[in-house]
């Protein structure tokens, strides 16, 4: 999947992950889509509220060898 | 875009790791675009507390609570397990480890991220903590202020 910017956040733990998320999508325009990638296991119930909440739209999320890889449309 | 919602945070103890999920919580709901308020009181105070040492005018009780209290969020004990301070350093350890933060770059977080931290000013006299001992950019209020904050709050912890 195509995305507009990619966020390294391996090895960060709470709260850093969401956190590094925000600065990122704040640098983006409505309908970008920024791609993550994170070692969190909460990762994927945080980012998937936080989208909710924020009114953006996680289109998809896989996991590969441990890293799990986010994108998420900004609204 | 409707109007923001706010998270609002009692930081009552003066525990490292309860003022570290104060902190965690705080600086999460930042990220959710929430206007954050940690209102520090009592114990709370010592995580604003600068580290080094200052020449103030005090008296005995003062001085006392001043030798007393941990200065500053680095020098806090834990709720449990304190082990008359090896605690504190296993679990400075572990958060390495883990890639997790201390608690003074939470607080460091915080500020960046724009949370207001607001230190009690009728606890400030009881406990005998000047402006000068605290850290930059602290607000200073009341119950009132909290109050004006928290009655239309989202978010409300006391901890």
């Amino acid at each position: 999947m195509k995305a507009d910017k990619v966020l390294d956040a391996k090895g960060l733990a709470c709260p850093m992950p969401i956190v590094k998320t925000k600065k990122a999508m704040d640098g983006l325009e409505s309908g970008q889509v920024l791609e993550i990638h994170a070692t969190d296991k909460g990762a994927k119930n945080d980012l998937a509220a936080w989208a909710k909440s924020g009114g953006h739209e996680l289109l998809k999320h896989e996991e590969e060898h441990e890293v799990l890889k986010f994108w998420i449309k900004k609204g | 875009m409707t109007e923001k919602k706010t998270t609002n945070i009692i930081l009552f103890s003066g525990d490292y790791d309860k003022a570290m999920a104060a902190y965690i919580i705080a600086n999460g709901a930042a990220a959710y675009d929430h206007e954050v308020t940690i209102f520090h009181t009592f114990w709370g105070l010592n995580a604003l507390r600068k580290d080094e040492p200052l020449a103030l005018k005090k008296g005995f009780l003062e001085k006392m609570f001043a030798k007393m209290m941990p200065r500053g969020a680095d020098k806090m004990g834990l709720s449990n397990m304190n082990f008359s301070g090896m605690g504190p350093k296993m679990i400075k350890h572990v958060i390495k480890k883990h890639n997790a933060m201390t608690l003074p770059q939470l607080i460091e977080m915080a500020q960046e991220q724009d949370i207001k931290l607001v230190a009690c000013t009728m606890t400030m006299d009881l406990l005998g903590l000047q402006q000068e001992e605290l850290l930059e950019n602290v607000e200073y209020a009341g119950v009132a202020a909290y109050l004006a904050d928290a009655e239309n709050g989202n978010v409300n912890l006391f901890i």
